[in-house]
């Protein structure tokens, strides 16, 4: 098993990681340690305090608040979306193109789908802006709630103790 | 682990094959038995040759891989068939007594599965009683209600026998360039039943004494259009298996048959753990949801098919909930897909639990070592009636893969999801392309030949971005990992179709921090032929990848063709010519170089039908991109620069979709202002908020639409059709939208055609046929 320094992962975070190191991430057996690396880089690039346990998104974390020790959703910038069990999307705002009109501001004309069978559904932070997610279903779906993790039984594989609120 | 075999009676027993004397069927049934007791293969809790005698363990499993690797590369020079001999659309493997795959090559290893459900066919239909399995014997089965992918995958099956006992099997597959269906073409349009969809062979035995039976030549060659690259792609096939079989005779020679034997169940409770310790080590446990869907535009009138009942708009729904268990395991459910159809784009349970291992290999199990032990650590639930297990035996499977890969990708954008999460970002996948568009056709050929195509081109699209470095550019397809575009003097040679151009697509890979690879386009002039149609087959009015974490889904496609060009004439006057860089679709560069009677056809109906094309005719094959990977206002400004100067990306939509500030000096070099590009970006993001609408809000004017059947009725047929299979998935839809109790949709109300929404019958209704059942449905 390969073991890679906080610096190297801080670099594969930034994608500026050189190939030859890249190359040994992808073909070695997984380094156990990158998960506390990766949380320590992670919790070096945001200006607040909740304990980052886990990345949903380059701006979106689910992390444990030092008030109360909830688990939440929250944006690079701050923004709290809830509890990390509720889908988050349902806490953003979202643009919908669903008319021929705003496709043609992302994609040429004929490259964009027919929005009489696609639509697609940008999700954005309240607060900053950034696009979290891009949703391209039919008119109708339901928010899809990508990822619910289980917390515990994650834990348990690090061999680390879990959140309390897990 | 998902065990649903069917227990059958032995029926006629000849003299046992095995030295336990058991027939095949019961030697299966009992490694099942005791694979379900004890959750590892054949009740394997210990790998007891592995680990008394490591070295020799390993020297069984290198020499046999690098036999099965080296026969693969030596048979392929055999095949005449761009498909088989250019982009390596072959495969070979090797399985245990069972038709457990043991090891397979490198190639289509898709097919680790489909041969092994043939030699489980023949196991549980008794196939050694009647018509017998003797050494020297050859097997050939594409039949898709056995497991096979689609009918142009033949694969030639040889049983291996030591001192009278049966020891295992091997198989070999090549993808035929056309198996004489209505359509001309491997992966054709057209037919709409497994009636038109090209000869199907039920695990038939073709050969005896190591020599293909002569009624087996006469009759298959006359069934296909093109006979010289069907005789040539069996003898790859044959010529493979056979140097395997004699790789496994040497092995027993040299090791023993007792470590042999060992080795071949050890392997894939191997193969098993191997998959198990991958999904712990990388994976995050939980749940994962995702969902795909595929555009089935069979209204438009370029849409020939024989039966209205064909003629509708359509969707396919593929819902996916992957649950990663605390002990590692998964299971993939696909409760709520929408049913079959009435095109050649139905799949069957084992072209899709095999299939995903093509995609896996490349980040979970990134290893030599594929073979069937990832399946046992793997529960898959695929319901009965939908489009992936089909409950009527009339359905045709020529593109399965159009619907297949469309559904994987969702599922490797979802299960990167778990990589992400623990920090394994050089793993991560935004997806795939739907490897499209497949130019095919036929008719009379350069040489004065009946002849079929399909061009294979395809095996090299834009791939996926990852979460640390664009996706690479017309590189790879799904169903290949080893991607190549082919030559173009081969292409040439194969097809009276001469190159224009041959160049990248412009903005077809999804935008994002990183974006998808970008696909390409080439412009081929009919040239030669005599009788000639050629038809389009790909995604168009929807496209089947969405990008990853605010990544963009790639570009949809759209189709270009033109007739009555006057091309000709431009040639022999000088003037100028069409040479493909279809940059914009919407400024129509091509039509500035034909004639003024050229009929042109520029639209989104990339599902079409045979359509004739005389000399000089133009067809456009647009290879799609990938999607892409994270918002795209945090790309390097250095990254869309190069793209600008590459003619990857639109200057409008760098400016519009990455809010780059650019300018271009007079040689034409793009150039991106840095402080003006970071305030532009703060001004995009004030107006995402400003034009955003709070989701809930946004939700009560959905479900609103919802209550008035305010939707295509494309749309309203594949919640019908889902709702209609899965109550789960009504249930969850209304639960989620909050609709009333009484709100419902049903596919009557929609005034199209429903054949095979209430009536069907299975292929196990008819007579003496025992289907393989290796999936919860």
């Amino acid at each position: 098993m390969s073991n890679f320094t906080k610096k190297q992962v801080s670099d594969l975070v930034k994608g500026s990681l050189d190939w030859d190191t890249l190359h040994m991430m992808l073909s070695m057996p997984k380094d156990k340690e990158r998960y506390a690396n990766y949380m320590s880089v992670l919790q070096d690039q945001v200006s607040w305090d909740d304990k980052i346990i886990m990345a949903f998104g380059p701006h979106l974390y689910l992390a444990e608040t030092t008030a109360d020790k909830t688990l939440v959703t929250k944006c690079s910038c701050g923004h709290d979306f809830g509890d990390y069990r509720t889908n988050w999307k349902l806490n953003a705002l979202v643009y919908v193109r669903d008319d021929e009109e705003k496709m043609q501001e992302v994609y040429p004309k004929l490259m964009a789908p027919d929005t009489n069978w696609q639509v697609y559904r940008e999700y954005y932070c309240p607060t900053c802006g950034v696009m979290h997610d891009i949703e391209a279903p039919t008119p109708w779906y339901p928010v899809i709630h990508d990822f619910q993790p289980d917390i515990p039984a994650l834990f348990d594989w690090l061999d680390l103790p879990a959140p309390v609120n897990a | 682990m998902t065990i649903q075999e069917k227990i059958n009676g032995a029926g006629t027993r000849p003299a046992s094959l095995l030295p336990s004397g058991l027939t095949l069927n019961d030697h299966r049934n009992l490694i099942l038995k005791r694979t379900e007791e004890t959750g590892h293969y054949n009740g394997l809790e210990t790998l007891e040759f592995k680990e008394s005698d490591p070295i020799g363990y390993e020297r069984i499993f290198s020499k046999l891989r690098a036999g099965l690797v080296n026969s693969r590369e030596v048979a392929k020079k055999i095949a005449a068939s761009p498909i088989v001999e250019q982009e390596g659309e072959l495969c070979f493997t090797l399985y245990n007594v069972a038709g457990d795959c043991i090891a397979t090559s490198t190639g289509i290893i898709i097919h680790v599965g489909t041969m092994g459900a043939a030699i489980k066919y023949m196991i549980q239909n008794n196939w050694e009683a009647n018509p017998g399995i003797n050494p020297g014997d050859m097997f050939t089965n594409n039949d898709c209600q056995i497991g096979n992918v689609h009918p142009c995958d033949i694969a030639t099956i040889v049983p291996i026998f030591h001192e009278g006992n049966l020891i295992g099997w091997v198989g070999g597959v090549t993808h035929v360039i056309d198996v004489g269906a209505v359509g001309p073409g491997s992966m054709s349009n057209g037919q709409i039943q497994r009636f038109g969809d090209g000869v199907q062979i039920t695990c038939r035995k073709t050969g005896v004494n190591d020599t293909p039976l002569r009624d087996w030549l006469h009759e298959s060659q006359r069934n296909v259009r093109t006979p010289n690259y069907w005789i040539l792609d069996e003898k790859t096939r044959i010529a493979g298996c056979h140097m395997i079989r004699d790789l496994v005779e040497e092995t027993v020679r040299e090791e023993g048959m007792e470590a042999y034997e060992k080795f071949a169940t050890e392997v894939i409770e191997d193969g098993r753990r191997g998959l198990v310790s991958r999904i712990r080590a990388m994976t995050i446990p939980g749940k994962i949801k995702t969902v795909a869907f595929v555009d089935v535009p069979y209204a438009h009138e370029d849409v020939a098919v024989p039966s209205p009942f064909a003629k509708v708009d359509t969707i396919m729904h593929a819902p996916c909930e992957i649950t990663v268990k605390p002990d590692a395991t998964w299971r993939l459910d696909f409760e709520g897909c929408s049913r079959w159809g009435w095109h050649t784009y139905n799949a069957n349970p084992v072209a899709f639990t095999s299939g995903i291992w093509v995609m896996m290999t490349q980040s979970l199990v990134p290893t030599e070592r594929i073979n069937d032990g990832a399946r046992y650590a793997t529960e898959f639930r695929l319901p009965k009636g939908t489009w992936t297990n089909p409950d009527d035996r009339r359905t045709a499977h020529a593109d399965a893969w159009h619907f297949l890969v469309s559904s994987w990708s969702s599922l490797w954008r979802g299960i990167s999801r778990t990589y992400f999460g623990r920090g394994y970002l050089e793993e991560v996948n935004a997806g795939n392309s739907n490897p499209c568009n497949w130019l095919q056709g036929g008719g009379i050929n350069q040489e004065g030949e009946i002849h079929a195509v399909n061009s294979f081109e395809t095996a090299a699209c834009g791939t996926g971005a990852c979460a640390v470095k664009d996706g690479l550019n017309h590189a790879a397809a799904i169903w290949n990992p080893e991607g190549d575009m082919g030559d173009i003097e081969i292409w040439e040679l194969a097809e009276p179709l001469l190159y224009m151009g041959r160049t990248i697509k412009t903005n077809t890979g999804g935008y994002g921090k990183y974006r998808g690879g970008l696909g390409f386009e080439t412009l081929r002039m009919v040239w030669g032929s005599a009788d000639w149609t050629m038809f389009f087959m790909g995604n168009g009015y929807m496209n089947s990848d969405w990008g990853l974490m605010g990544g963009y889904p790639a570009a949809t496609g759209y189709r270009f063709e033109a007739h009555n060009t006057g091309l000709l004439e431009r040639i022999q006057e000088g003037k100028s010519l069409p040479l493909g860089k279809d940059r914009d679709p919407g400024q129509c560069e091509l039509e500035k170089h034909l004639g003024p009677d050229a009929l042109v056809k520029r639209d989104k109906q990339c599902i079409t039908t045979e359509a004739i094309f005389e000399n000089g005719d133009l067809y456009l094959n647009y290879l799609r991109g990938g999607p892409g990977f994270g918002d795209p206002l945090d790309r390097a400004i250095a990254d869309v620069e190069n793209d600008l100067n590459q003619n990857f990306v639109l200057p409008e939509f760098a400016e519009k979709v990455y809010g780059v500030v650019i300018s271009q000096d007079k040689d034409g070099t793009w150039t991106v202002d840095g402080q003006k590009t970071i305030a532009q970006r703060g001004a995009i993001r004030k107006a995402r908020i400003a034009r955003g609408k709070p989701t809930r809000q946004w939700m009560e004017s959905e479900r609103q639409r919802i209550i008035d059947k305010d939707a295509s009725v494309q749309v309203q047929q594949m919640f019908a059709s889902s709702f209609h299979l899965s109550e789960r998935f009504l249930n969850e839809f209304k639960t989620f939208w909050d609709l009333p109790a009484s709100w419902e949709l049903k596919e009557e109300e929609l005034g199209i055609p429903m054949f095979g929404a209430k009536h069907h019958m299975d292929l196990s209704e008819l007579p003496d046929v025992h289907p393989v059942i290796m999936t919860e449905q």
